[in-house]
């Protein structure tokens, strides 16, 4: 399957990741590349087959919908790149 | 002093609990081949004063007559660990800076049981490479090189760090994740030891997640009897992991019998592959008649669907790093793009994403949000996750046969050197994880022990699967096959 630039600019945009405009052929063509290696995966007939959940059997544990640990929100912030007065701080949102 | 840092795991706890060596004498030896091995670049972060607190308090653990087998023992940490107070970075740009407010589990227990920390490992990029060339560190470096060639090569990957670490005796063992073979393809270039356990049986909580249907943490060691009690410290039930098993934990290490009179190792012939070098396919001949001599029964087995376990491989685990690697926004921890005048949020996410990944990882995450975009979810996510129901399925047809194990090589190759790969089509690169790759995608555990060297003088491996929950027979029979290929040879020193 080729991939032309319009659909990687689209995944580009979609993933959120910036790809300059020049670069997007040879992203075009790799993933191309990759998506000519995938296709392989036609060949197989998967009629009634169930796609995978989960690769061991088993039950999620189901536990009490509690509150079981909070009250640090200084150690929540100490990561962030920018945090202001308790709070993450991002460009603004809203006009 | 620098011989001991050559001690294997199971030496080291000896000697210590017989108070012929201290932790506090092991952890400097190790310090010291550490700053003596730069060139290597395996230790990316190193944590030397922790090391030596952590290192005391073991020495009066011991004096104390308390002392689980881990006590003591200094280990390198690959950097995809959450370790509190510790960079942890997962190799990658995106989040530099980070520091950890918590431990993951896997180093809790670790660390409970007394294990000291010399420093964090260098790796691919969130776990995504076959040759450590993708880390934001730059390449780690395998001690291993082809006679009097001073061609540099790689580990392998992504747990290349872990794999020069314990390779070169920089520590006595060291934690690795595989997600598609990054334990067991670096540790056949190393010639060490190293085993993925079932999915479930290490707890992911705390380990950045690359493909969480996939990760698992395992041990990386310098020999099989290592592996077993580094594995039964580091795995067990965790209720912060949902997918992490309520299941008892047998002793590994008293599993080690070298007894495999009465199994049946099968040899599936999907994995004779074309092109595969020679020495490989003599390797696998070899290993078979180590297991046949050990009183194991041979059986030729197939696992039809082996062929489509990459391509599914190369859509499941890029689907799921693009949901995984959606946290990574500039907002709660790591880089943050600069902004100019006028630009709004949207722009802060594709600029701090494209400034922080490296050029793999965005290829990934680009090829998941791809494969799973309105339209094709059907057509690659979900023939993908069903070709998966049919790998899983080759593998219990086998052992519903009465097949015990599975013998294959390691890896199509022994190790590369770096950059040589440079201008190939990343599939080449894919390549790599052709013979572990099916069994991520089936949850099983598989073991790498090292079984020889090619004519170039570096080490090849031999992989051993087994049936799932059952890494203490898997292990025995590894220790059998380690016995006979009796390897021993180490790297020359150049660093």
């Amino acid at each position: 399957m080729s991939i032309d630039t319009d659909t990687a600019a689209r995944v580009a945009k979609l993933a959120r990741i910036r790809v300059e405009d020049d670069q997007l052929p040879a992203l075009a063509q790799e993933f191309s590349n990759i998506l000519d290696f995938i296709e392989q995966l036609n060949e197989v007939d998967v009629e009634g087959v169930e796609p995978m959940v989960s690769v061991t059997p088993m039950r999620l544990k189901r536990r009490q919908d509690g509150v079981t640990d909070g009250g640090m929100q200084d150690k929540i912030l100490s990561n962030a790149p920018d945090a202001r007065e308790g709070f993450f701080a991002v460009p603004k949102v809203v006009e | 002093m620098s011989d001991l840092t050559k001690m294997k795991l199971a030496e080291a706890r000896d000697a210590l609990r017989a108070g012929d060596v201290t932790s506090v004498e092991l952890t400097e030896a190790c310090l010291s081949a550490i700053e003596g091995a730069g060139a290597l670049n395996a230790f990316v972060h190193k944590t030397p004063e922790l090391a030596r607190e952590q290192a005391q308090a073991a020495d009066a653990r011991i004096k104390a007559g308390d002392a689980p087998s881990m006590c003591g023992i200094p280990m390198g940490i690959k950097d995809l660990f959450c370790t509190r107070g510790v960079a942890s970075q997962a190799a990658s740009r995106i989040l530099e800076g980070f520091k950890p407010e918590y431990e993951s589990t896997v180093t809790t227990q670790l660390f409970d049981a007394g294990a000291v920390m010399l420093g964090k490992l260098n790796m691919d990029e969130f776990a995504m490479g076959s040759s450590n060339e993708t880390s934001c560190y730059g390449n780690a470096v395998n001690p291993w090189r082809r006679g009097n060639d001073d061609t540099a090569l790689t580990p392998g990957g992504s747990s290349g760090g872990s794999a020069a670490a314990v390779a070169a005796d920089l520590c006595l063992a060291a934690t690795g994740t595989d997600t598609g073979g990054s334990i067991r393809q670096p540790a056949a270039f190393t010639g060490i030891t190293g085993i993925k356990p079932t999915y479930g049986r290490c707890s992911r909580w705390g380990i950045v997640a690359f493909a969480s249907s996939l990760d698992q943490a395992g041990p990386m060691t310098k020999d099989v009897r290592d592996s077993a009690i580094l594995l039964n410290a580091m795995c067990g039930h965790d209720p912060k992991d949902s997918t992490s098993a309520d299941l008892p934990v047998p002793d590994f290490e008293a599993m080690l019998t070298g007894d495999i009179k009465g199994k049946t190792i099968g040899i599936p012939r999907e994995y004779r592959m074309e092109g595969m070098p020679e020495e490989i396919e003599a390797l696998w001949t070899r290993g078979r008649e180590m297991l046949a001599d050990a009183g194991a029964k041979i059986v030729d087995i197939s696992l039809p669907h082996t062929k489509y376990a990459l391509p599914a491989y190369y859509v499941i685990a890029p689907a799921e790093a693009s949901s995984n690697l959606a946290r990574y926004d500039g907002v709660r921890y790591g880089h943050r793009a600069t902004l100019s005048q006028g630009e709004g949020i949207n722009d802060m996410y594709e600029k701090t994403r494209a400034e922080g990944f490296g050029h793999e990882v965005q290829r990934r995450v680009m090829v998941g949000t791809y494969v799973l975009s309105a339209g094709f979810y059907d057509a690659y996510y979900n023939r993908a996750r069903k070709v998966r129901t049919l790998i899983k399925k080759d593998f219990e047809d086998v052992f519903a046969h009465g097949v015990d194990a599975i013998l294959t090589p390691a890896t199509p190759s022994a190790a590369f050197g770096l950059g040589e790969m440079k201008d190939a089509d990343p599939v080449q690169m894919y390549l790599n994880d052709v013979f572990t790759v099916t069994v991520n995608l089936a949850g099983l555990p598989g073991v790498s022990v090292p079984a020889g060297l090619d004519k170039q003088g570096l080490p090849l491996g031999l992989q051993l699967i087994g049936r799932p929950w059952e890494e203490g027979d898997l292990l025995n029979t590894a220790y059998a096959l380690e016995r006979a290929a009796g390897f021993v040879e180490k790297p020359a020193k150049w660093w």
